[in-house]
């Protein structure tokens, strides 16, 4: 089968079953999309199928057969994306590996909640930060739904 | 097998270790003078255009090392921080002139809130090293006396003349010259440019791009993943296993028997089991599912929950435990009392959950090994690996990589032990990869237990006799050098030195369950208690929470701590934090119904941290904690960022802790299997306000990481009480408010 991941074409001859987060790190290399759960509870692994959030470790690779997937890597490699600099001015991240996956969650977020309140942010942000970086994540989500708007 | 193929319409390579893969540089680099050319020692590194790269001694599990570190170096080399990247350095160990082994440079390791504490001076001192061999090489490039030389960030400048050199125009020079034989002088105070300020951190781009490595990401070429069926029972053994169906699996390779722990003493492997190898994690964890092995269960098969509770119980109802401290004469003071008030509280085992499951690569040689991984202590894996495989520590390569999590989970070295194993059994380099049911059924629990207070009051209402009672397993019940109580009890604790009349009893539980230190290990459970006692205290005399505890930390004053985090303590500075804290958060003021605020404070590994919670609670008694306000006295804040960072953290790992985890055992093993049952809090639970102020001080800087969180507990539980009347006594807080 075909995947095309962050804009590049790959053919893919193994298990169709295998998650595609396992796919990306192991086998294209692409570690920034991280093993959390591996029951799509904790979101780690979060990137975008046809622009859309997908736990990657629930989505066998087959079903992203000739669909556009975006991992961190390919959100924007200079960390220049509203999202990326919202978090690196609110400084949110402590460990750290949650935080491809809380970004790639709220890139998808903003895209459809352009302004989020903080009701919608508590309903729709379901990530897990085991650091409990939560304040400075709601922070970095308004903040970084300024940048996209400024930028828009 | 699972096979990537490139398409022929695209031209980009990709290998294993490629992209995400960052490969690791051999450490020997930075032990040799002069192989860089601006390399100064073996923390600071300037290039001709004045990139600075500074070597960072700890490992980064989140508590800011990064920046705080590289900071401590930066601020006396007078760096120009914008400049300064960081790079994580090795474990870096030595043989001293009696062939004993040293550390090369400063202790490494994260535990105990200790880095900032230990290396606030050496790492300063490395930094003051390098910028003198800078001024030194301007000095003798310009014919001048040093003394006419001063620095600002990265340059060097004679005032007298108007001549100025960049460092990276320097530092090639500076690296060949003789070592200055005169100390360097360290800036005092009043000089600091970085320390106590506000600074950019280090190290974040990497992150919000994937780029930065964890141990999940070692790549290595030829490298092997495998996954271990481990006996999931507490003691439980490998009785049989049929690995035929496991080795039919496509990518399977080997498949390894890994041996459990030695009984009754210090870890190696956390529990026996069967290792599959394979091409990929997938094709590892599709062999394992395939093996069939029958488990001993071993001698805790009965255990549950329910039984330790009753067990701890009991043994409080049969009273007089060991006595580990008794001051005063607690027995004639209780006789005396004109009012006796005990009180019950109960912790659960609570569970690590880092998010990045353990992981550790290992490859084992004739010659040598290496172990790259995300570790608290590399030497206890350097001591381990030596003990595995018989060769010497120097020949023993331990690289760190982030931690996605630590929370006292990576001190122990299990998984470094685990990949070292399989990696000499199949004499190929290996990543042993844990899966979050992995990581579930297996975890040094912190330890849960019962706890029953005691205090004796005057007339007055002054509190004369204080008993403290835990019965509770110990996480030092393979330790066979120390005491069991010594983990649970920190016997200079409070109220010692503040009550004339002082009784710690410890009741040694027994339980199969694996135990170990969670984020300010015992701590956590004597806040809790301690604080909510004094809550109740205050309710039955009819005082303010905060009035009582400020009464009974009296005047500022020295008081002996022989426990971590001594040698001192001062209640003067708990009273300060509360104070703060209090005072910032409205206290006393007259809130809704439904709402209420309460307050707790702790002394916890030489730092002093309190918070005032704020809760609304609905009339069907859901609740929510709207606003945390801490305060926090660590001495001087060398990183006034990362110490409020570590605050908000340490209110949500206490908040979520507080109010949802608990590890259920259940049969002799742990019954949630992973997050859809050992939950953990999200955004929605989380305080949407929290403040933090820092206690102003010039008193030697401790440590961030550990304090913020064991008075988070009680002073949410206070402020549920004062909302509702309901005092919680048991956590996790669960469903209990509601009605």
């Amino acid at each position: 089968m075909e995947l095309e991941i962050n804009g590049r074409r790959y053919e893919y001859e193994g298990d169709p079953a295998q998650p595609l987060l396992w796919v990306l790190r192991d086998e294209i290399g692409l570690t920034g999309t991280k093993f959390g759960c591996g029951i799509g509870q904790c979101g780690a692994c979060t990137v975008h199928v046809d622009g859309v959030a997908r736990r990657s470790c629930m989505t066998p690779v087959r079903k992203v057969a000739g669909r556009s997937v975006i991992t961190i890597e390919g959100l924007n490699i200079d960390g220049d994306h509203p999202v990326q600099r919202a978090w690196i001015d609110e400084d949110v991240s402590q460990c750290g590996y949650c935080q491809s996956g809380q970004i790639m969650a709220v890139a998808s977020l903003l895209k459809r909640h352009p302004s989020p309140t903080d009701a919608q942010i508590d309903e729709l942000h379901t990530n897990l930060c085991r650091c409990g970086t939560y304040y400075r994540i709601r922070k970095a989500i308004h903040r970084a739904a300024r940048y996209a708007r400024k930028e828009s | 097998m699972a096979a990537m193929v490139l398409s022929r319409r695209e031209f980009l390579k990709i290998s294993v270790t490629a992209a995400g893969g960052v490969m690791f540089g051999l450490h020997g680099p930075w032990l040799r003078a002069g192989d860089h050319a601006g390399q100064l020692n073996a923390f600071v590194t300037i290039d001709p255009d004045g990139t600075t790269v500074i070597g960072v001694s700890q490992p980064e599990m989140g508590q800011g090392m990064y920046s705080t570190m590289s900071m401590l170096v930066a601020e006396e080399l007078d760096a120009d921080w914008d400049r300064v990247s960081v790079r994580q350095l090795p474990l870096l160990l030595k043989r001293d002139e009696e062939g004993s082994l040293a550390w090369a440079l400063v202790p490494q390791g994260a535990g105990g809130s200790t880095s900032v504490n230990d290396l606030y001076i050496p790492l300063r001192e490395f930094g003051a090293r390098a910028r003198q061999q800078l001024v030194l090489a301007a000095a003798s490039t310009w014919e001048v006396a040093v003394g006419e030389l001063v620095t600002e960030p990265g340059v060097v400048l004679h005032p007298g003349s108007g001549r100025r050199a960049a460092y990276g125009e320097l530092a090639a020079m500076a690296a060949e010259l003789p070592p200055s034989v005169e100390a360097a002088d360290l800036k005092t105070p009043d000089a600091f440019r970085l320390i106590g300020k506000e600074f950019g951190p280090k190290a974040t781009r990497e992150v919000v791009t994937g780029r930065a490595t964890y141990g999940i990401d070692v790549r290595r070429p030829g490298m092997r993943y495998s996954v271990i069926a481990r006996c999931p029972f507490f003691g439980g053994t490998v009785l049989e296993f049929d690995d035929t169906e496991a080795r039919k699996v496509p990518g399977v390779v080997a498949v390894v028997e890994v041996p459990g722990p030695p009984a009754d003493a210090y870890y190696t492997t956390m529990a026996p089991g069967v290792a599959v190898v394979a091409t990929s994690t997938w094709a590892a964890m599709k062999g394992r599912e395939a093996l069939e092995i029958r488990w001993d269960p071993g001698p805790f098969r009965d255990e549950t929950t329910a039984s330790l509770d009753a067990a701890c119980q009991a043994a409080l109802d049969r009273g007089n435990g060991q006595v580990v401290r008794d001051v005063g004469d607690f027995d004639t003071a209780i006789a005396r009392a004109a009012r006796t008030i005990t009180r019950r509280y109960r912790l659960p085992y609570v569970h690590h959950a880092t998010l990045e499951p353990q992981n550790c690569f290992a490859h084992v040689r004739e010659d040598g090994c290496e172990v790259i991984g995300p570790m608290q202590m590399p030497a206890t894996a350097s001591r381990l690996v030596a003990q595995l495989t018989g060769l010497d520590r120097l020949a023993i390569d331990v690289q760190m990589t982030r931690l996605g999590g630590g929370f006292g989970r990576r001190l122990t070295a299990d998984y470094v032990a685990e990949a070292v194993l399989v990696s000499k059994a199949i004499g190929e380099p290996v990543l042993v990869q844990w899966t979050r049911e992995d990581d579930m059924a297996h975890d040094f629990l912190r330890p849960g237990g019962w706890h029953e207070l005691t205090a004796g009051l005057d007339e007055a209402g002054r509190i004369v006799a204080w008993r403290h009672r835990v019965a509770s397993p110990s996480k030092y019940y393979r330790r066979p050098d120390e005491e069991h109580w010594q983990s649970e009890i920190y016997t200079d604790d409070p109220p010692v030195g503040l009550v004339d009349n002082v009784r710690y009893e410890y009741f040694d539980m027994t339980s199969g369950a694996w135990r170990g230190s969670w984020r300010a290990p015992a701590h956590t459970a004597n806040a809790f208690t301690v604080q909510s006692f004094l809550d109740e205290l205050a309710q039955e005399t009819g005082r303010d929470p905060l009035a009582l505890r400020l009464e009974v930390l009296g005047e500022p004053r020295t008081l002996p701590y022989s426990n971590h985090g001594g040698p001192e303590w001062n209640p003067g500075r708990l009273a300060r934090v509360l104070t703060v804290a209090a005072d910032a958060a409205g206290w006393g003021r007259k809130l809704p119904e439904g709402e209420g605020l309460g307050i707790a404070g702790h002394f916890t590994f030489g730092g002093y941290a309190a918070w005032v919670a704020h809760v609304t609670v609905a009339p069907e008694g859901s609740f929510r904690v709207k606003r945390l306000v801490g305060a926090i006295d660590c001495g001087l804040a060398v990183n006034p960022n990362g110490v409020r960072d570590q605050m908000e953290g340490g209110a949500c790992d206490g908040l979520s802790t507080a109010l949802l985890q608990e590890l259920t055992v259940e049969g002799g093993r742990h019954k949630e299997t992973n997050f859809h049952e050992y939950k953990m809090m999200r955004i929605a639970a989380a305080p949407p306000q929290i403040d933090v102020h820092i206690v102003q001080s010039a008193d030697h800087p401790s440590g961030a990481g550990e304090p913020p969180l064991p008075p988070v507990a009680p002073a949410v539980t206070n402020a549920i009480f004062a909302a509702t009347g309901k005092r919680v006594r048991r956590l996790p807080i669960g469903d209990q408010v509601k009605r």
